[in-house]
């Protein structure tokens, strides 16, 4: 294999990275505050990538304004302020409730709700995808990278995701906001002791874990078919790259989600048959040595 | 006392059974009634091609037929296999066994078919396959009972194959599904390459269910192959060729060829970035008057226009109400003697033959997706460009591994 093809799959292996790494880390964000694993995670995903098209393709129609659109730019804000509003729903009158039990249940009823989310769309929408058709025109086409040909809108989404990814390690590793967040997660009684609403900080912070969810499937929708199924397909290696990483560490997701991408894609190359098991492959040998992950701080 | 009461019991319900049963076989319907089972995906990534669909469709059938045959009713139950062949197994013993159900129709995906048409044989009862590709179902594993009604996984690369050869399209690399369907599907289009003149310049193997397609779509591109063959089904089809399209493959003079492709498919991807792609398919709604009116009607009930699939499910149910009548039983070897001796002819099937081996042979179409400007309504999506004739598009009988055919 020559440098070109190397450089290529590189190329290919951080488009897909970047996916992993916004989802990994708004789980990271959710399990390291809340305690929930948030398995509807790539249900969230998937309703994101869904508002974006409905409000690009039916929602005109059915308010009787045919002629409305919502297009691309706007459903970058929307759709992950939409998703968020469900998923504060959500935490408030459901996951709350279940704090005070073991991990499982938060689990399963996060579980349940990607079901019927599922459920619910795939009795909607064409089960085999429909195409988002709102690139922007200034996105659309390939530029020549000198080693590839590459479309200008994967290059876009690897930009802006890394751009919010590491913007988001910043607020919470670097700021007064996100040493508070990190407080009430070792102390929630002491953080409310210096009068922090701590109940609706992790309302809002559930929040903000799910809008990164859906704007990951925003950015999915033109390049993947927005399909009922399209979270259930990437949550499971999503959850793989969080245990690598360590669970609820902020760096370790985006470090691992980017780095499983490239491993990934250079599978597809050298090696196609291997190219789904190879993360979890990895996620073993990692188990085996290191429990609590590449990142993780092992309990004491 | 007692001991006279039981008796009379006894032989007042020995009576009543044999009244009914006589009854019943005077009428030549086991259970006095026929019961028509629909098993299909109904939840999961083929519930667009198949499932409640074919509900509809069966029942459509059944009231096209009058609701009746001989005399008595005619009822439908359907099931979702959730694409697991041991689900699909126990459904159908359970149908078979306890529900007294006639005949199987539907089980798409080529395990759920082998495995259902296997029981179903078993115990004497009709399982007509319209979703399932693999030959294997009229091949080494036919049976007495089972017939393969819509398409295989050889019918499918004739057509598109050759009109791609024909028109320039020698070299060819494969993105294979890696499962018996991918291979099977990529080696009976190799075959109709070769025997063309053409050769196949390389393959990759891609795990079912990719996201990304775009690592191995660079492979095939740097390969320098003329087209692109799509060895694969669903939503991995739809995203190879969308993130083909993506990287600018076709644009830059590379032809995808997708060996199966449904209706839905086409749909799913949009006309813009589907416009040229080329497939054989059995069936398409605007083929014909025939064609349109059933669809329309399916159609009004379904919310969506009909697959080649669906539609076989109507068709196939249809033919069976009439051997039944014309057997004048649901005497499963009795029926299936009589649907040996038919041609079908409907809106969905001419020239149809079913062989001894269980295949229905019948003509195949290759489509091509129209362009936007071509488009003139939300499902105006093809051009049927030619017909393949039944005699080029399956396994001649003659040629048949099965062992039911005489050698």
């Amino acid at each position: 294999m020559n440098i070109d093809a190397i450089l290529a799959q590189t190329m290919l292996g951080l488009s897909q990275g970047v996916f992993y790494a916004m989802l990994s880390l708004g789980l990271a964000i959710i399990f390291g505050l809340l305690n929930v694993i948030n398995f509807a995670h790539g249900a969230l995903y998937m309703l994101g990538a869904f508002v974006a098209l409905i409000g690009y393709s039916y929602i005109g129609p059915w308010l009787g304004y045919p002629d409305f659109q919502m297009g691309f730019w706007w459903a970058l804000i929307v759709a992950p302020l939409v998703v968020a509003c469900f998923g504060m729903l959500m935490e408030r009158f459901m996951l709350r409730r279940l704090y005070q039990f073991d991990h499982i249940y938060g689990l399963l009823l996060t579980f349940g709700v990607a079901l019927v989310l599922q459920g619910v769309l795939s009795n909607y929408f064409n089960i085999s995808g429909t195409a988002y058709p709102a690139t922007p025109e200034s996105l659309r086409g390939i530029v020549n990278l000198g080693f590839m040909y590459f479309p200008k809108y994967r290059l876009f989404a690897i930009v802006l995701s890394v751009i919010v990814c590491f913007a988001t390690w910043y607020m919470i590793e670097r700021t007064s906001l996100g040493a508070v967040l990190r407080a009430g997660q070792e102390n929630p009684k002491l953080v409310e002791a210096f009068g922090i609403n701590v109940p609706r900080m992790i309302t809002l912070t559930f929040g903000f874990g799910v809008a990164l969810a859906a704007l990951a499937g925003v950015l999915a929708a033109p390049i993947y078919s927005v399909s009922p199924l399209m979270g259930a397909d990437l949550i499971i290696t999503v959850f793989a790259v969080v245990v690598i990483g360590g669970m609820g560490s902020i760096l370790g997701a985006i470090v691992t989600g980017l780095t499983l991408g490239l491993v990934q894609g250079l599978t597809q190359a050298l090696y196609p048959p291997a190219a789904n098991t190879v993360i979890f492959f990895i996620m073993v040998v990692v188990l085996l040595i290191r429990p609590a992950g590449l990142f993780g701080k092992a309990e004491g | 006392m007692k001991k006279t009461m039981i008796g009379a019991v006894c032989a007042a319900t020995l009576t009543a059974v044999a009244a009914t049963s006589a009854l019943a076989a005077a009428d030549g319907l086991s259970n006095g009634s026929v019961k028509i089972g629909v098993l299909s995906d109904m939840s999961g990534v083929y519930k667009a091609i198949e499932g409640p669909g074919a509900v509809i469709a069966a029942q459509m059938a059944i009231d096209d037929f009058g609701g009746q045959v001989l005399g008595e009713d005619i009822e439908l139950v359907s099931a979702d296999h959730q694409l697991k062949a041991d689900v699909a197994s126990s459904i159908a013993r359970r149908w078979i066994d306890r529900d007294h159900v006639d005949m199987l129709v539907g089980m798409d995906n080529s395990a759920v078919g082998l495995a259902v048409q296997g029981l179903a044989s078993a115990k004497k009862t009709i399982a007509i396959n319209t979703g399932a590709g693999t030959v294997e179902l009229t091949e080494s594993q036919c049976s007495s009972y089972g017939i393969h009604y819509v398409y295989d996984t050889y019918a499918l690369p004739v057509g598109t194959a050759t009109a791609m050869v024909q028109n320039g399209g020698k070299k060819w690399f494969f993105i294979t599904a890696d499962y018996a369907f991918g291979h099977s599907l990529q080696d009976n289009t190799a075959r109709v390459v070769k025997e063309l003149g053409g050769e196949v310049v390389g393959s990759v193997n891609a795990p079912l269910s990719t996201n990304d397609f775009s690592s191995y779509l660079l492979q095939a591109s740097s390969s320098g192959a003329d087209v692109i063959g799509l060895a694969n089904a669903g939503g991995d089809t739809v995203n190879s060729i969308k993130q083909a399209n993506e990287f600018g493959i076709v644009a830059r003079g590379q032809k995808m060829a997708g060996m199966l492709v449904f209706l839905t498919d086409v749909k799913a991807l949009g006309l813009d970035t589907a416009k040229g792609l080329q497939f054989t398919t059995a069936f398409y709604w605007d083929r014909n008057d025939e064609s349109r009116e059933w669809s329309q009607r399916f159609f009004d009930k379904h919310g969506a226009m009909p697959t080649m699939v669906q539609a076989g499910v109507y068709s196939a149910t249809m033919h069976y109400l009439e051997a039944i009548k014309a057997a004048g039983t649901d005497d499963a070897d009795a029926v299936r003697a009589e649907l040996g001796q038919m041609e079908l002819n409907d809106f969905f099937v001419k020239n149809g033959k079913i062989e001894a081996n269980g295949l229905m042979s019948h003509d195949m179409y290759l489509a091509k997706v129209k362009t936007p400007d071509q488009s003139k309504s939300d499902w105006d999506l093809l051009d049927i460009v030619s017909t393949i004739p039944a005699e080029k598009a399956y396994i001649p009988v003659a040629e048949s591994s099965c062992s039911l055919v005489k050698q």
